[in-house]
């Protein structure tokens, strides 16, 4: 059996700032990597820019860390050439839903067998500070002096209009829960969305710790998540945000099972032709 | 009666009238007939309406190059004979129906939307056209047969045989015409193949081992993309059309990161938008191979038209330093063999290798010998526990391991990074890694395809062309008979081979042909060896060069 600490990469300069969100994500990633017991050589950790895009720099395991925005086409493809693989494309709510925002929408069109981490602190924290597609209307930075005044992206709303395949939120505060939609993210086959609210201690005053304990709740074991309907309705709230596995549609084809190549030879394109 | 050596026929009607099927079937049929045929087309960026042409030069010699000049003219519309009357001699043919072709000296009247009528529907008047351009030609009439049944073997039998009929109706009026224009046969074409670019760049791929191709359609290249998604079956190939050139640039990368051969085809505005990835394949030493067909810039230009003018932005594409190839084949079997070699060099070096063509290569098609077969050479070794992907070597490559081979860990970073790919600040090994990057150089310039050279020795002028213009410019020169004048064509336009510069020392003057405004390879030549390349005949108007234009140009400039 693996332990998180075997996921670790020895004398690392971590560059986050003390106290940052982002701890607790990568805690709780390496945890549900130990428990699903998978080796670092099965996973690859895909990222584009941004401080949670440094994730894959201290995780033990295969690396890409591309370009501003274009973590998912990365993903998508590794995971085409080699479906054997664990694919998690891991990055910030600037990279995934504004620079990467057409890819967000088209990968999930496709649903290819990927995890995609999204770590939400509803700023810009690596240029210092200016608005992200999740900063609330209203919300003073550096840059919108006056206030953001348009209306924030809605991922969850998104991926449930899209009818993704998995499609969670969870907030790293809260670790135990973390670790378990990790999981089952990872397990899940099929586009996994899991949008984590994560606190940048350094440039939002706002959405600190205690504003995401008090403006979130944990959905009821009770939930439904396969009904869409319901999951249309938590993704709107307005009030508290809902945490937890909002919204999961099992039965959608997955997108690498289809290409031509694997419809009679299920050996990744990858390893063709190489000595075994 | 005495065998003509060749005819040029133009083909000309509205867009979405079928000129593209009357070349398709014709040039096959022609082929059949053990004779040579080279075509090229030209459209306008329209579905519907306006006026596109098609040329076929049929000849009995080997024929390989565009021409001006046209011997038989179809007219399909009405504005077909005003936009080509440029290229009419006093003895060009014009063939069509009353209503077009009434005003013209030489013409010859066939009604072949009522002949098709007669079949049932006008839309049987191509194969009727068909059938009269191959009766005109005494072309075998099997061939006629034949190849309009395989045009049409998706179809109804009816449709099938009433397109045939169509166009045996049409053989025998054009038989019944009387116009002498009849080809003396030759067998040697029957060992040969009828290939256009777009697919000599996917077989080519093919060839280089290519298992994957993520590209966003845009013309010219498109054809490339869908002849792989054709091949894809027979050849394991994974083709994805991706959401932008971003995401496609980005798939093509990483699928090369994961172990796949990837090619994307684009041209010059969907390329724009991948620049950032090619600085990416740079930092990661990632191979990707790039298709870009040339049409006219900058943004839309003339979207269906050709050019030479994105050498500048394969050559500077993408922010930093690191090291590229970019090829130019000068011919349609150049289009397969250097695509193919696009990805073992790729592969060897870690590097972009850019294949650049145009519109004039990928839509032009002429008969070809055998395809040579290219051993796909690949570089990836099975890693070991203490794998770095960037290890320092001595010639600057390191050994390129993938995810899921071997015990080590594959760890790729945009950002400066160690030989373990972690990013890093530190000056000592920013250095390090920049000079290990561009170390790979030397040993690409060792492997650079030399220019071709044809000529006499002692030659006082040299012309010098790149791409496309290759076979134009030989069968001018042919023409021109001049004893002092050589060609030297490049299709490894960069890295600049180094022998090239004995040719440039040899020559007492220099001119360089090329299809852009502002002579961009001929910049090239001059900042890689410091000489005078201020000579030049430069076209950009959206056409391609024909034989005659050279002749012409060449002749201006020399006063011969």
């Amino acid at each position: 059996m693996f332990r998180p600490e075997d996921y670790d990469i020895p004398n690392t300069d971590i560059a986050w700032c003390p106290g940052c969100g982002n701890f607790g994500i990568i805690r709780a990633l390496k945890t549900a990597l130990a428990q699903l017991n998978i080796p670092p050589q099965k996973v690859v950790i895909v990222s584009g820019i941004g401080q949670a895009a440094k994730t894959p720099q201290y995780v033990k395991a295969h690396m890409f860390n591309g370009l501003h925005g274009r973590s998912l086409p990365a993903a998508v493809a590794i995971k085409m050439v080699n479906p054997e693989l664990v694919v998690i494309a891991e990055s910030g709510d600037g990279c995934t839903y504004g620079e990467g925002g057409n890819h967000f929408i088209h990968t999930i069109r496709r649903n290819p067998d990927i995890t995609n981490i999204v770590h939400n602190n509803q700023i810009y924290g690596l240029t210092k500070g200016q608005a992200s597609p999740t900063t609330p209307r209203g919300q003073v930075t550096t840059l919108q002096i006056d206030g953001v005044y348009v209306d924030p992206f809605n991922p969850i709303a998104v991926a449930v209009a899209l009818d993704a395949s998995f499609v969670a939120r969870t907030f790293s505060g809260y670790l135990d829960l973390t670790i378990e939609i990790f999981k089952q993210a990872i397990q899940h086959r099929g586009y996994a969305l899991v949008d984590v609210f994560q606190p940048c201690v350094s440039f939002n005053k706002v959405n600190t710790y205690e504003w995401y304990r008090q403006n979130t709740y944990i959905l009821p074991d009770s939930y439904d998540p396969t009904d869409r309907e319901l999951a249309f309705k938590v993704a709107s709230e307005t009030g508290k945000f809902a945490l937890g596995i909002i919204y999961k549609n099992p039965n959608k084809p997955i997108f690498e099972e289809q290409l031509i190549p694997y419809r009679n030879d299920k050996t990744p394109v990858a390893l063709r032709g190489l000595e075994v | 009666m005495q065998p003509l050596e060749e005819v040029s026929v133009l083909i000309s009607g509205a867009a979405g009238q079928g000129i593209q099927t009357v070349e398709q079937v014709l040039t096959a049929i022609v082929k059949d007939s053990d004779l040579y045929v080279f075509a090229t087309k030209e459209y306008m960026s329209r579905v519907r309406g306006g006026n596109n042409s098609t040329t076929l030069r049929i000849s009995c010699k080997p024929v390989y190059a565009n021409i001006d000049r046209v011997d038989l003219l179809l007219v399909l519309n009405e504005n077909a004979i005003e936009r080509h009357r440029w290229r009419m001699t006093p003895s060009t043919i014009v063939l069509g129906e009353e209503k077009f072709v009434r005003d013209e000296p030489n013409h010859v009247v066939v009604e072949f939307s009522k002949l098709a009528e007669s079949f049932g529907n006008k839309i049987y008047a191509n194969s009727v056209a068909i059938g009269v351009l191959a009766g005109i030609m005494n072309l075998d009439v099997e061939a006629v047969s034949k190849n309009i049944e395989r045009y049409f073997s998706g179809k109804s039998k009816q449709l099938v045989d009433a397109n045939v009929s169509s166009a045996l109706k049409g053989y025998e009026i054009g038989r019944s015409l009387g116009l002498k224009l009849e080809l003396r046969r030759c067998e040697e074409v029957k060992g040969k193949r009828l290939l256009n670019g777009s697919l000599a760049v996917a077989l080519g791929a093919v060839a280089g081992g290519c298992n994957f191709v993520s590209s966003y359609p845009m013309s010219p290249s498109t054809a490339v993309f869908t002849e792989l998604a054709k091949l894809a079956r027979e050849h394991g190939i994974i083709v994805e059309q991706a959401e932008d050139e971003i995401a496609a640039a980005n798939m093509v990368i990483a699928a090369w990161y994961a172990g796949a051969r990837g090619l994307v085809t684009t041209s010059g505005g969907g390329f724009a938008l991948m620049c950032e990835a090619i600085s990416l394949a740079g930092m990661i030493e990632t191979p990707i191979v790039v298709h870009l067909g040339q049409r006219p810039g900058p943004a839309t230009g003339l979207p269906t038209r050709t050019e030479q003018a994105d050498l500048n932005l394969v050559l500077y594409a993408g922010h930093g330093e690191f090291p590229r190839v970019v090829y130019a084949p000068g011919s349609i079997e150049e289009a397969y063999e250097l695509t193919a070699r696009a990805f073992n060099v790729a592969d060897k070096f870690q590097i972009p290798v850019f294949v650049l063509t145009d519109q004039y290569l990928l839509d032009s098609y002429y008969l070809v010998g055998e395809l040579k077969s290219v051993p796909v050479e690949r570089y990836i070794v099975k890693t070991d526990s203490n794998y770095r992907r960037y290890e320092v070597t001595e010639d600057g490559i390191s050994p390129r391991g993938i995810p899921g081979y071997g015990e080590g860990l594959v760890r790729v970073d945009s950002d400066e990074h160690d030989e373990f790919g972690h990013i890093t600040e530190s000056a000592l090994v920013r250095r390090t890694m920049v000079e290990k990057r561009l170390k790979k150089m030397k040993k690409i310039i060792e492997e650079s395809v030399p220019p071709k050279f044809s000529g006499p020795d002692d030659y006082e002028t040299l012309i010098v062309s790149w791409g496309s213009t290759y076979l134009i410019v030989e069968e001018a020169l042919k023409l021109l008979n001049e004893p002092r004048i050589a060609h030297l064509h490049f299709s490894q336009v960069y890295p600049v081979p180094p022998v090239a510069r004995t040719y440039f020392e040899r020559a007492r003057r220099t001119i360089f042909i090329e299809q852009n405004a502002t002579g961009q390879f001929a910049n090239l030549i001059k900042q890689t060896f410091c000489i005078d390349t201020s000579e030049k005949i430069l076209k950009y108007d959206g056409f391609p060069y024909s034989v005659e234009q050279i002749v012409k140009a060449v002749r201006e400039k020399l006063g011969v």
